[in-house]
């Protein structure tokens, strides 16, 4: 009677077999969207961080490496202990801290890792080691943190610290993610991406309660971590130390150079800091503590605090002048006290005498001279030309802008332009008499401890200099560096000028400097008063040793502590004698300079 | 010792080879289901779910024999005595059955469990059968009609009190017999409207819509059909009772408990609640579609391996072979067990009683339903129903029911000469 109603249900079966064969087909094979998502379920990427570079001082010694700490990880369900005490014993906590913990871990997940005991030092660890296998559900995972041997150098080392959200945002290529940890300041900052190495990355299955199942595919998509490189810093350890003893309880900076080849040898800022303080869990509490000291621990100020350069800079003055003819060693002015102030010195005075006497008036109308070259019949234009040409011949010496060595932040000072004195005094309404003062290195000019280190290296090196920095090999290899870093910079005052200048500078030493003087090593110096419009002047040296084979320039800033000859001459020569005689016969000095307090 | 020679001949071996087929690919993916890389056992090992259910297939097979070896004749003479005593297990499993997830629907035997309500099913069957059978019983008349829906609805409604909703949607299956057997079209064309209406309701965000097409549809037929007075009035009821249905569906919907109406709603956006009751449709989905064309390869399923897929080794066991076997192995799973399904209804045609043809109806019709349902709520096309894939789920109750079911049919269709009766 229904014969069609056999074929209907046959054909119905049939049509619900292409339909869930068709929806099986739009899920399964027209859209992978479903693997994409199997694979977020199961399979999770878990970054392998490389092992960040080291830094070493120039004769090998270790400056930052990887501390490795312990973090114990308990999985509550794993985990049991018959013996309480004796595990608190072992394990050093107390009971509540295990309850504590085992608690949370539990809340957190039973299947789950969580940690127990956080940051347990190498020694700690090699107690537990042992018993570890006597707990199930314990294990250890280790992450590193930096660590420093000697608390020396934090300003120039830097230091690292979690990537901020501007940094990730300009990071493009998305090599960082949330969390991650960089260079922020120092040698870290600048060299973040030679010292990072590459992250490895490994494919591990979890299952749905996220408890680990072993590698995706055996490991078929892992990439290995590589380490970062290995760099050798210029910084001389033991210089650096004794450096920054001797600055202890004072505030400013000591830059020293190797002459021939740019390398700071040591770069101080004081007041300082442990650098090992800015690692680990303490990072954040300790920064806020650095950052709202009012000593400004954090202001890197061999680079970043700029001075009034003050009499050294008659140098300069006195090299440019010879260069352009203006002055030869013969020309004489006389100690005109009515054009500026000076102190008493027998007058006239030719090069020499100015430079050993630091003869303001002298500077006063050799500048004249060299600025007011009468190209113009109009004064105020004549000075304009004046100024911008000789402007130029300034910046030669690395002054007026940063040097540009591997650190970030550095300030480069200035040197005015024309353009400055129009703008605050009018297009043709200022004249020589407006800017003199730039002839004895005050006004409107500033200048950083470094490019001020940087001139004792050109002084020393008759007129070149190479860009100062941190860093002179990369995994070993001196050619790893920035090329610029190799580059002989002329600064376009021939050799021959520096013979009265160097004679003049180891003169002074006698003169202005005598404390500086050291019986078998010969020191070419000059004395400098910053003027500081807030309290007592600061104390400024800057010198190069041996004068006739020089090692080692420096540039001493002790803020505070008056006129030059006193803790800044001290100083640098107490450095200049630890760098080349490797210790210090006059231990009266050394005790005047650590006893001297100019907070 | 002829009449036995005659009736082995007469064996449907195509329906046991995809049977045998069917039970061993299950296996094979239990063991995938409960595989563990870390803790390999082996598919044998009877602490995991592949070596139980390698006992209970085992003791299919020995079920299968007693059936084979038992006289045809019982399975009719004794079909009411075989209703009557899981109707009587149904009825005092809500009072000693044991408790699991809210349901009492598990008879507990020392370690040995079994649900009363799959094993109902063939004894429901085989009374439907029965009763059927006799010359004067016709679904076009009313009286006949109520007769065999009170044989369905009696164990429906035992279960319902344990409560097992969708054990007990299944025996709506019967009425697929029940439309080979003479039931007049118009319940089909109706219920299958409801569904679509409801569907289109529930899925439609907008009620109006709906509103305009039920109306457009309406004016249509009444526009191609005849034009009598009657018709047109009749239709036009229809319509606006459709209408009313449309309306009061959001109401009853929204009476509904919970999680049922979670359910349904998840259909529609899996992504309304994906940790919750979207849970398990949406990781079904994941492991199914991240099978690809020719699946991950066995044991290699991430998603059921990894326990994302709940329920994977029972009723969400279709993952697994979607997972590992990708859209290839879908595909031979879902032809055996429509290829089963058609030769089953051939068979069931070529019965010469009434018996044995309502019988291997009835057959058909659950496997089409639990097949069906059961896949379909694997990949989002159905709410989520607890209903096992036959043959394939882990458990002992699923696989000795459904052969028993299955083997009942083999073994009256082996002897259909014997079975004289009165065919119409």
């Amino acid at each position: 009677m229904n014969d069609k109603r056999p074929i209907v249900l046959i054909i119905a079966i049939a049509l619900i077999g292409i339909i869930l064969l068709t929806k099986l087909f739009l899920i399964q094979v027209a859209d992978d969207s479903f693997l994409k998502r199997a694979e977020r379920n199961a399979v999770q990427r878990l970054v392998d961080h490389p092992y960040r570079g080291l830094v070493y001082d120039r004769t090998g010694k270790i400056l930052v490496y990887n501390n490795p700490l312990f973090d114990l990880m308990i999985i509550p369900k794993e985990f049991s202990v018959q013996d309480t005490a004796r595990f608190c014993e072992i394990f050093n906590i107390s009971k509540e801290h295990l309850i504590e913990g085992y608690t949370a871990a539990r809340k957190y997940s039973s299947v789950k890792p969580s940690p127990l005991i956080k940051q347990i030092s190498t020694t700690e660890f090699a107690k537990i080691q042992d018993f570890l296998i006597d707990y199930p559900g314990l294990f250890v995972t280790t992450r590193s943190v930096r660590s420093y041997p000697q608390p020396v150098a934090a300003s120039a080392l830097g230091y690292i610290g979690e990537i901020s959200a501007r940094q990730l945002e300009r990071d493009t290529v998305k090599y960082y993610r949330q969390g991650d940890f960089v260079g922020l300041a120092g040698l870290e900052g600048f060299y973040e991406k030679e010292l990072r190495g590459v992250k490895g990355v490994k494919y591990k299955m979890v299952n749905v309660k996220g408890v680990d199942k072993g590698s995706f595919k055996n490991g078929e998509y892992d990439t290995a971590s590589v380490a970062g490189h290995n760099l050798t810093s210029t910084i001389d350890l033991d210089l650096q130390q004794y450096g920054e003893k001797l600055m202890g309880g004072k505030v400013g900076s000591v830059v020293a150079i190797e002459p021939k080849t740019g390398e700071i040898l040591a770069m101080i800022s004081a007041p300082t800091y442990d650098p090992n303080i800015l690692t680990g869990s303490q990072f954040g509490a300790n920064y806020m503590n650095l950052n709202r000291d009012e000593s400004k621990p954090l202001f890197n100020r061999p680079i970043m605090a700029t001075y009034p350069p003050g009499s050294i800079f008659k140098i300069v003055q006195s090299l440019i002048g010879l260069q352009m003819g203006v002055l030869t060693p013969n020309t004489t002015y006389a100690c005109n006290r009515s054009l500026v102030a000076c102190h008493n010195h027998p007058s006239p005075v030719n090069l020499f005498g100015a430079i050993r006497n630091s003869c303001n008036p002298y500077y006063h109308q050799a500048y004249r001279a060299m600025i007011n070259r009468e190209v113009s019949s109009n004064t105020f234009k004549d000075t304009q030309i004046g100024l911008d040409q000789w402007r130029d011949k300034v910046l030669a010496f690395g002054l007026g802008g940063p040097l540009g060595l591997d650190m970030n932040n550095e300030k480069g000072g200035s040197i005015p332009t024309s353009n400055y004195y129009d703008r605050v005094y009018g297009q043709g309404r200022w004249r020589y008499s407006t800017i003199y003062s730039l002839s004895i290195g005050q006004g409107e000019m500033m200048v950083t401890p470094l490019q001020m280190a940087n001139l004792a290296a050109i002084f020393a090196n008759k007129g070149y200099y190479y860009t100062p920095h941190l860093i002179k090999a990369i995994d070993g290899d001196p050619t790893g560096i920035n090329p610029e870093y190799r580059t002989k910079r002329e600064v376009g005052v021939d050799a021959h000028h520096f013979d009265l200048i160097q004679e003049a500078m180891a003169e002074a030493i006698y003169g202005t400097a005598a404390r500086a003087a050291i019986s078998d090593i010969r020191i070419a110096g000059k004395t400098g008063t910053a003027q500081n419009p807030h309290g007592e002047d600061h104390s400024v040296f800057i010198a190069f040793a041996p004068k006739d084979d020089p090692k080692i320039a420096i540039a001493v800033y002790v803020e505070n502590a008056g006129w030059g000859g006193r803790a800044a001459a001290s100083t640098a020569s107490l450095m200049i004698e630890k760098y080349i005689r490797g210790e210090i016969t006059r231990p009266a000095l050394e005790e005047y300079v650590l006893a001297g307090k100019f907070m | 010792m002829r009449q036995d020679d005659l009736y082995i001949n007469k064996i449907d071996w195509i329906s046991i080879l995809i049977y045998a087929t069917l039970v061993c690919i299950g296996w094979f993916n239990i063991y995938a289901a409960v595989y563990d890389e870390q803790a390999a056992k082996s598919i044998f090992d009877f602490s995991i779910n592949s070596g139980k259910q390698l006992v209970w297939i085992g003791t299919a097979v020995l079920l299968i024999t007693i059936i084979m070896v038992a006289d045809y004749r019982l399975f009719e003479n004794l079909s009411l005595v075989f209703y009557g005593i899981f109707v009587f297990f149904l009825l005092i499993t809500p009072f000693f059955g044991k408790e699991i997830n809210g349901q009492r629907a598990w008879f507990e035997l020392g370690s040995f469990r079994l649900q009363p309500a799959e094993f109902a099913k063939f004894a429901t069957a085989l009374a439907l059968a029965k009763f059927m059978e006799r010359p004067s019983f016709d679904l076009s008349q009313t009286k006949y009609q109520l007769q065999a829906v009170a044989i369905i609805m009696i164990p429906v409604a035992l279960i319902m009190l344990q409560p097992d909703t969708g054990s007990a949607m299944v025996y709506s299956a019967f009425f697929i017999m029940m439309y080979r057997e003479g039931m007049p079209q118009r319940y089909y064309v109706l219920a299958l409207t409801l569904i679509a209406v409801s569907l289109l309701a529930l899925g439609i965000e907008n009620n109006l819509y709906l509103v305009i097409a039920i109306a457009a549809v309406v004016l249509l037929i009444i526009l191609l059909g005849k034009k009598s007075i009657s018709r047109i009035i009749s239709l036009s009821l229809i319509g606006v009772l459709a209408i009313g249905y449309v309306y009061s569906l959001e109401y009853v919907v929204s009476k509904l408990p919970q999680h049922q109406q979670n359910r349904i709603m998840v259909l529609f956006d899996p992504d309304l609640d994906p940790l919750g009751v979207g849970w398990n449709v949406t990781q079904s989905k994941i492991a199914i579609g991240s099978g690809g064309f020719l699946g991950k390869g066995y044991l290699e399923g991430t998603q059921t391996k990894f326990d994302f897929v709940p329920e994977q080794h029972t009723d969400f066991i279709f993952c697994t072979l979607g997972e590992e076997f990708g859209w290839t192995g879908s595909f031979v799973v879902i032809i055996l067990f429509c290829a089963l399904l058609i030769r089953l209804i051939f068979l069931a045609e070529r019965q010469k009683t009434r018996f044995s043809r309502v019988y291997g109806y009835c057959v058909v019709s659950i496997l089409l339903f639990h097949f069906m349902i059961n896949i379909a709520m694997t990949i989002g096309l159905f709410p989520v129903v607890g209903i096992p894939l036959p043959f394939f789920s882990y458990g002992g109750s699923s696989l000795w029911s459904f052969t028993i079911l299955l083997f009942i049919f083999i073994k009256l269709d082996s002897h259909r000469i014997q079975l004289l009766g009165r065919m119409n």
